[in-house]
């Protein structure tokens, strides 16, 4: 029996993959997603987990969004910073949001980073690889801190400091160069700083501002925008154009208030105060 | 680096293999040149990059020639450098031969014979040139890779052409904008408008292109005896000037973003 249109299938709709194979045999390509070649960090330090991110958004050579969010929402105390295709990040770490909150809702006891993580492996290896998410995640749960990378196909790492994205050496450079265990609050972040910075100036696909989130066991601190070392100078004229510079062919003016005469036909006013 | 590429045919042994080079590689950037009345203004960026990575944040792009030429080369860097050195080799010769330099338009045909002559094997190098004529107006010159070019008053290459070009047909040649009834555009534009446009135009392609950024180098020549326009008010202007009656050089040089 054919469902009627209206019910679709859940998950994604592969019916037009064999069309644009053979389109892109022909040579017509698909479109370019908007890809975040992007530098992002996490390190354990002595009381929780410090991530970074640079905020560039480019569409191969162009920047298509000059500060955006890459450190996404997961829980209170679990954040994950996205780099590969925009959309994966976001719809990937939205759909591990969502089922963490009902996760924890069911058990009656807030789930921990490696749920995330195993939540995030299985579903990436399910896509092998065409959902091109590469994530850094950390957080803080009844086991302590925590600090996984997730590749796009499904492998995980768990280490004491982590870089992904296309700035990945540049911040990894300053990692190895200057990580210790049981770092100060202070000195963490202004390692992750560092090391977004690394791959700001050297990586030509990430730039613009830094952003940070420290996780401590009982508190979240969003730093959105800590550092912002690339803002725009003051441009040398102004390109105000003069009333009347866009040539037109016709004017047409409608009227689109529309307004109606009323003629009161019993004597006593309506009370409208 | 150039790639050496085996192509993936798992070739039984005793069976040729067909292997693939490709020299060429593209090292991004942007140039631009704009000439006025009596002026020419010659500009790159400075970045050197080839993918991701920053070969270096200092690379000319802009060369002078003679006091009154200066070369822009954009697209393979070392193709670039080896093709800007010939061109000065030719010219020298000229001035071995002839006693003078060699004039602008005449340079312009040398280097559209010199990029025909590899029809085949391209130097993979967008060129822009800039100077003044013979009569005293200040000239523009571009080339396509293998040698057709064209007279112009106006043109960018590069990595952000497509941002750059579109800025300057509004700015320079008014396009998609109606004059004043009985005041019509002007036909050439003042040197400190122009200069402002130029450092306007990098700021803006740095801010939306990956590949430009980390310096501005700037070349203004003025035509003989011609007066300073105001050249004078801008910080750090260097003469390049060489001889001494006749076109005069200048740099002119801005920071720009680094990430």
């Amino acid at each position: 029996m054919a469902a009627a249109a209206v019910y679709s299938n859940p998950g994604f709709d592969f019916s037009n993959l064999t069309r644009n194979n053979f389109l892109a045999e022909k040579g017509i390509p698909l479109p370019k997603a908007t890809s975040t070649g992007t530098t992002i960090v996490g390190c354990i330090f002595e009381d929780g987990i410090i991530l970074g991110a640079d905020t560039r958004a480019t569409e191969g050579p162009i920047v298509a969004d000059k500060n955006c969010e890459k450190i996404h929402y997961i829980t209170e105390s679990i954040r994950c910073c996205g780099a590969g295709t925009a959309a994966d990040t976001e719809f990937v770490t939205n759909l591990i949001s969502s089922n963490m909150e009902l996760h924890g809702l069911t058990h009656g006891r807030k789930p921990r980073v490696v749920t995330a993580m195993t939540m995030l492996k299985q579903y990436l290896f399910r896509y092998q690889g065409h959902v091109g998410a590469a994530l850094v995640l950390g957080g803080v749960d009844s086991t302590g801190p925590n600090l996984f990378t997730i590749a796009p196909h499904g492998s995980t790492d768990k280490l004491p400091y982590v870089t992904m994205g296309s700035g990945s050496l540049a911040a990894m450079a300053v990692f190895e160069s200057y990580w210790r265990p049981n770092m100060s609050r202070a000195d963490a972040l202004q390692l992750v700083k560092d090391a977004i910075s690394a791959g700001i100036f050297n990586d030509l696909g990430s730039g613009s501002n830094v952003d940070a989130c420290i996780i401590t066991a009982n508190h979240t601190e969003m730093l959105r925008n800590v550092e912002m070392p690339n803002e725009r100078v003051q441009k040398e004229r102004s390109y105000v154009f003069r009333k009347g510079t866009t040539a037109w062919k016709k004017e047409d003016i409608k009227k689109l208030v529309l307004s109606e005469e009323v003629t009161p036909i019993s004597g006593e006013a309506m009370d409208t105060d | 680096m150039p790639d050496m590429v085996t192509l993936p045919y798992s070739a039984p042994s005793g069976k040729p293999q067909q292997r693939q080079f490709n020299p060429y590689s593209e090292n991004g950037g942007t140039i631009l040149a704009i000439s006025g009345a009596d002026f020419s203004v010659i500009a790159g960026d400075t970045r050197q990059s080839e993918g991701y990575s920053i070969q270096t944040r200092y690379a000319p792009k802009v060369f002078r020639l003679t006091d009154n030429a200066v070369l822009a080369v954009n697209g393979f860097a070392a193709d670039g450098n080896m093709f800007v050195k010939q061109v000065r080799q030719r010219l020298e010769w000229y001035r071995h031969a002839h006693a003078k330099d060699m004039p602008l338009r005449a340079i312009a045909r040398l280097i559209q014979t010199m990029l025909y002559a590899r029809r085949f094997f391209p130097y993979y190098v967008y060129n822009i040139l800039g100077g003044i004529e013979e009569d005293g107006s200040g000239a523009v010159y571009s080339f396509d890779p293998v040698g057709s070019y064209e007279r112009e008053s106006c043109r960018a290459a590069g990595a952000a052409q497509s941002l750059v070009q579109p800025f300057l047909d509004n700015q320079i040649y008014f396009k998609n904008q109606v004059a004043l009834p009985g005041r019509p555009h002007p036909q050439h534009l003042p040197l400190t408008t122009v200069i402002e446009l130029v450092i306007d135009s990098f700021t803006s392609a740095t801010e939306r292109h990956i590949e430009v950024g980390d310096g501005l180098e700037m070349f203004i020549v003025l035509a003989k005896g011609s007066p300073l326009h105001g050249l004078e008010n801008f910080d750090g202007v260097q003469e390049m000037t060489v001889t001494n009656d006749g076109e005069r050089i200048f740099v002119l040089r801005r920071n720009l973003k680094r990430d």
